[in-house]
């Protein structure tokens, strides 16, 4: 079989079966790129999770762009980026289509509402979790210091995120490299 | 007309390159360029896709980008929200990868990802008070609470999938202003028989 098509198939399997965004989904990419399509070897696959993990945005679409570059070129890179992406893309816009039609009706009313309650415990969850993280590695003076001064920036001064987030780049190239 | 594509781009971009852990740590981000900086969509709605978004498989990042460009410019807008926010990372993963030992053994770049960790954990913590602030202001304080709560044991204590725990939310969700109605006429009609009994 022609590369790109088993690049489309199996980014396409790792992706619909994962659930809770693209990290979750490495385990599954694992399986496909490393024990049964052999486009990468394990050690192969951890330098290229270790890189991925130093670059920024979405982790699933990088994979794709690595094993479909090094397994068939830029073929490869579109056939494995369009089988991550596109399927759960096309599926939301649907289904928000289907949503929006009866967006009026008190059961999609009720819908958006209870739902509410439900992402807030999922966001509660990923602070936690990313904050345990991070005073694990720097410590919880480096972290609250860093937590009290993006707040401050972000809720009082209302600086945009990214500017924060290139001055915490600046300070943690700076003082938490050595 | 170009202006929004060009807005989009940017976003999208923005978001793309300022993530780090992934797709979910990108949300607040892509919910800081959509409800409070260009206002294409409420609050309201950016929660709604976003549970929708989450009872899906896949990639999330992409999913709401996908959906932002798509409800600004259709299927162009669709794409070009995609392609602004996962290309420059794909191109550089590609780029880099002879320097990939540089890059994974330097100091410095670790240090600059964990330094970004606590900003990305307030933008989180900011989410959630703002949707529990929807969900009280919605369902009022000791519903919201409950809900919370319920949420809360089964995703900590149970592990619930959390697509199974937003599809339940959504199942009750469908018949939530029915159960209020009837039970608002239940309690109507058992305080008339009261005032009857009285009479």
């Amino acid at each position: 079989m022609e590369t790109w098509i088993e690049l489309l198939i199996g980014f396409f399997l790792a992706n619909v079966f994962g659930y809770g965004g693209g990290p979750s989904s490495i385990p599954l990419m694992y399986r496909e790129i490393v024990p049964h399509y052999h486009w990468l070897s394990g050690a192969e696959f951890s330098n290229m999770l270790a890189l991925g993990n130093s670059l920024p945005g979405p982790i699933a679409t990088k994979i794709a762009a690595y094993v479909g570059f090094d397994a068939a070129g830029w073929m490869g890179v579109l056939a494995a980026e369009a089988a991550t992406v596109v399927p759960s893309a096309v599926a939301l816009i649907v289904l928000m289509r289907i949503l929006q039609k009866y967006k009026q009706s008190q059961v999609v009313k009720g819908m958006t509402l209870l739902v509410q309650p439900v992402i807030a415990v999922m966001m509660l969850q990923l602070t936690i979790q990313s904050s345990k993280e991070s005073i694990l590695s720097i410590g919880w003076i480096q972290f609250a210091a860093i937590a009290l001064i993006s707040y401050w920036l972000i809720q009082r001064r209302k600086v945009h995120p990214a500017l924060v987030i290139v001055g915490a780049f600046v300070y943690g190239g700076i003082f938490l490299g050595r | 007309m170009l202006k929004t594509y060009a807005e989009l781009s940017l976003a999208m971009f923005r978001t793309g390159i300022l993530g780090y852990g992934g797709g979910p740590s990108t949300v607040p981000l892509i919910r800081h360029e959509a409800v409070s900086r260009y206002r294409w969509m409420a609050d309201e709605e950016f929660g709604e896709v976003l549970a929708i978004a989450n009872t899906l498989p896949g990639p999330i990042a992409t999913k709401l980008a996908a959906y932002l460009g798509y409800r600004l410019k259709g299927t162009l807008g669709a794409l070009v929200g995609l392609l602004a926010h996962i290309l420059p990372t794909a191109v550089a993963m590609i780029a880099l990868v002879s320097f990939i030992d540089v890059f994974s053994s330097s100091r410095i770049i670790h240090g600059m990802i964990e330094a970004v960790v606590p900003v990305v954990a307030v933008m989180l913590g900011q989410m959630c008070y703002e949707f529990g602030e929807k969900a009280v202001k919605g369902l009022g304080k000791y519903m919201a609470l409950a809900c919370g709560v319920i949420a809360f044991v089964l995703l900590e204590w149970v592990q619930l999938h959390p697509a199974i725990l937003i599809a339940i939310a959504l199942a009750y969700g469908s018949v939530h202003f029915k159960v209020m109605g009837k039970l608002k006429e239940t309690r109507k009609r058992k305080e008339e028989r009261r005032h009857g009994d009285m009479d």
